[in-house]
């Protein structure tokens, strides 16, 4: 019996179905020299799709900025590390979970949460937050509601069971996402900088172990269909759908770092999308060097798998490990104590090929380096984003009292509280949480020392689809100024490209100038990135989503008692804005919920600015001078008040400085704008003055109201029944 | 008439908690369960006396709200 004989013949037909180009599958010729088999079929294909080959976004990712002096290890590895001082380092990445969450939307958010864990602590670190960034469809859509409860409880059953808290995040809701949901989890972890684990294997001859849990039918082929579009059958062709096991996850995290107190570890690498493939194809070709399996060996959970299912599975809770010699036995008795399977597989060859073996025939010998070296790549024509034009503010007068206004705002589907998310998360695990959802940043401190991670998760993708540049610049910034507003310094930024299909130039034009928005705003904000992920052909029937390059971001307060949050404090204290506030209303939310108009150019981001105003605020919040500090974004200063208010459970008197527009001014979404509150406003507005930034009295804090010139009034109480009521009612399904 | 719903994961998806039931047999001396899968079993009471139409409306229960087609399959038992 010849190994053909079990598997079908390759052809350039077969080869399509699989997603391989016709281009694509001469290349693979070439490098073969023959008609590869099946399972080196399925091999290629996932290692050149999309999602693992990054071909359409690569040529764009090398413009980003990935060093400075902070970053040990940037874009490459499973996660991101930066230096947090004290010998210790952050590790954090953020990875999207689109089509499965679509699908099964709580077990593809779950497996999502669980996915991004293992990218983090295959690192080394033990992982001490999650963050996510969701968006759905319009509320009105039929399949909104069970999205949400599905994403949300999966994010809480894998996050809760694991024991790491989920301290924040953002939701957004948009017609464009009704057939391709964004579930975007981030995971930040710990390690001691001089412990970080690689993936590149090395040392001829060492073996070659699987770990975790057994190798099923799950998700074969997910990385394919993560690089595809949907149509409306493909709902009926899905694969087998991964099933989570947090706490198999929760005993995987415990062994590995057990493992890793030792020094029995050559390289680790977590088995994501596309399993064992891509887990062995990288350590391979990281090390340049060869791998040798036998799929015998691999500990299956179903019987008769074929190599190429051995292969192509996405099973969750698996690592591959490449062992110092004789540790074997050191590192079984640590999974076997975690009651974990434990087989070696393998061991590193000097070939530089990737040889799979099974019932004594050889399925795969394959070289490794071209899988990964001549990946095609692709330089897709992309055409710029026409822009749009201003909208000028007094064309969209108030059509009431601002506070009426505001009533609604608060409610409104994108504003109103996140409660009922959040409160399903458990976010104190641990009990390190300082700040968790609601405010401007996750705060959670290092455990044992004084130190704090500030994390945060930012995109505004109306403003990415009306000017990309804009939009992506806006993306990083507003994530630098989340983070600057609990009193943190912005170290590095993981990123999570959510796009339509590349090959449209329209799409790839929005690709090509959020990245070019984001290059500025790193380079100027000095805000690296050190991690990401892309996720492209997010389109239904051809209607793409909006653009969202989704902006994780992570910053140090060297002392956590700093922190500030948002909240008014006491009454009487004196209500700031700091940053230079012009009206623009285009793309703002005002707009589009009150004037229901979805349009203009959206705000522009003057990063040297941005960054004069950060270093102020957060030189003040240094200095103890402010007791409360929020940052504006969608909805402007006077929703940001108004969150103020309701998170202190205190009012505020507020003048609007007379002859200035009241719908740009009280609505408008500039950027680079924060509110703070302070009992000596003097100094605050001094220091303002010598720096060189913008500052205006806008108030003072005191009563059970938010007044605004002494007449229009709305109570905290009124504007927290708005606030807190939507979401709630909405899923109870009462808003019919 | 009395309507039977049995609801299983489907072959080949992973069943932790079918997993961890064969883990507590065996630390507790039961040798020789090769594998455990676990599901959950429903018992209706239908005012429906035609068997045809009984059967069509615990399918749509099943589809609708009973099992998640996605991952589970579902087998109908009718009882007068």
């Amino acid at each position: 019996m010849s190994k053909q004989s079990l598997e079908p013949a390759v052809t350039v037909e077969l080869a399509a179905e699989y997603g391989l180009s016709a281009d694509e599958y001469q290349r693979m010729l070439e490098i073969t020299g023959r008609t590869p088999s099946f399972t080196e079929l399925g091999i290629f294909s996932v290692m050149w799709s999309e999602h693992c080959s990054y071909k359409s976004s690569k040529v764009w990712l090398k413009q980003l900025p990935t060093t400075a002096p902070h970053v040990i290890c940037g874009p490459g590895e499973n996660a991101g590390v930066i230096d947090i001082g004290d010998g210790q380092a952050a590790i954090f990445k953020m990875e999207s979970h689109n089509h499965p969450s679509f699908i099964e939307p709580y077990q593809g958010a779950a497996t999502g949460v669980g996915g991004i864990l293992r990218d983090v602590f295959t690192m080394g670190a033990r992982p001490i937050a999650n963050m996510n960034a969701l968006r759905f469809g319009s509320p009105e859509h039929p399949k909104t509601r069970h999205l949400i409860s599905g994403v949300v409880a999966g994010i809480g059953g894998y996050g809760n069971c694991v024991g790491v808290p989920t301290v924040g995040g953002e939701t957004n809701f948009h017609p464009s996402f009704n057939g391709n949901i964004l579930v975007n989890a981030m995971t930040v972890g710990l390690a001691d900088a001089d412990k970080i684990f690689y993936s590149a294997a090395a040392g001829i001859g060492n073996p070659v172990v699987y770990v975790g849990s057994k190798t099923g039918r799950d998700g074969i082929h997910g990385a394919t269909m993560a690089s595809t579009e949907f149509t409306e059958d493909s709902e009926e062709k899905r694969p087998t759908v991964q099933v989570g096991d947090p706490f198999t996850e929760k005993l995987l995290i415990e062994a590995c770092l057990e493992l890793m107190a030792t020094d029995a570890i050559v390289a680790i690498q977590d088995m994501g999308a596309a399993g064992l493939t891509s887990s062995s194809v990288e350590m391979a070709g990281k090390g340049e060097l060869g791998i040798e399996l036998t799929l015998d060996d691999v500990p299956q959970r179903e019987t008769g798998m074929s190599p190429y299912e051995i292969m192509l599975s996405e099973s969750q809770e698996r690592m591959l490990i490449v062992l110092k010699p004789g540790r074997e036995e050191l590192a079984k008795a640590i999974f076997d104590k975690w009651e974990l399977d434990f087989a070696v597989i393998g061991r590193v060859t000097d070939t530089g090929r990737l040889v799979l073996k099974m019932h004594g025939y050889t399925y795969c010998d394959l070289e490794v380096a071209p899988l990964v070296d001549r990946a095609p790549l692709y330089e897709r024509p992309w055409e710029p984003t026409p822009p749009q034009a201003d909208i000028d503010a007094a064309s969209v007068p108030l059509p009431g009292p601002a506070t009426e206004i505001l009533h609604r705002l608060i409610g409104c589907p994108d504003l109103a509280s996140r409660r009922w998310i959040w409160e399903q998360y458990d976010s104190q695990v641990g009990a390190d949480t300082i700040a968790l959802s609601g405010g401007d940043s996750g705060v959670v401190r290092v455990h044992g020392t004084n130190k704090a991670l500030a994390i945060t998760t930012d995109c505004t993708p109306r403003y990415c689809f009306a000017d990309p540049v804009r939009g992506g610049a806006q993306a990083v910034a507003e994530a630098w100024r989340n983070l600057t507003a609990v009193g943190a310094k912005p170290l590095a930024i993981t990123d999570n490209m959510n796009f339509g299909n590349p090959q449209k130039p329209r799409i790839m034009g929005q690709f090509a100038g959020c990245i070019q928005g984001m290059v500025d705003a790193c380079t100027v904000l000095e805000f690296p990135v050190v991690s990401g992920n892309v996720s492209l052909y997010n389109e239904t029937n051809g209607v793409g989503i909006l653009p969202t390059p989704a902006i994780g971001g992570v910053g140090l307060l060297s002392d956590a008692s700093l922190a500030v949050n948002i909240a008014f404090k006491a009454a009487g204290q004196a209500i700031l804005l700091i940053g230079e506030t012009k009206g623009h209303i285009g793309q703002s939310l005002y707009l589009r919920e009150i004037h229901g108009r979805e349009e203009g150019a959206p705000p522009p981001v003057d990063l040297a600015a941005e960054k004069r105003n950060g270093d102020f605020v957060r030189d003040l919040i240094g200095k103890r001078a402010v007791t409360a500090c929020h940052d504006l974004s969608d909805g402007g200063l006077l929703v940001a008040l108004a969150e103020m208010a309701m998170a202190g459970k205190l009012g505020a008197v507020i003048d609007v400085p007379a002859g200035t527009d009241e719908a740009g001014f009280l609505f408008g979404e500039d950027q680079g704008r924060y509110v703070v509150t302070t009992s000596d406003a003097d100094a605050v507005v001094a220091g303002a003055k010598a720096a060189g930034v913008p500052v205006l009295r806008l108030g003072t804090t005191g009563g059970d109201a938010l007044k605004l010139n002494g007449g229009d009034a709305i109570s905290v109480g009124g504007l927290r029944t708005a606030h807190e009521a939507w979401l709630p009612e909405y899923m109870a399904g009462s808003l019919e | 008439m009395k309507a039977k719903v049995h609801v299983t994961l489907k072959r080949g998806v992973l069943d932790p908690q079918g997993k961890a039931i064969g883990h507590a047999l065996q630390s507790l001396g039961f040798d020789g369960v090769d594998d455990v899968r676990q599901g959950k079993f429903i018992e209706l009471d239908l005012a429906e006396t035609d068997r045809a139409a009984a059967q069509k409306a615990v399918e749509s229960m099943c589809q609708k709200l009973l099992a998640n087609t996605v991952i589970e399959d579902y087998r109908i038992e009718l009882a007068d």
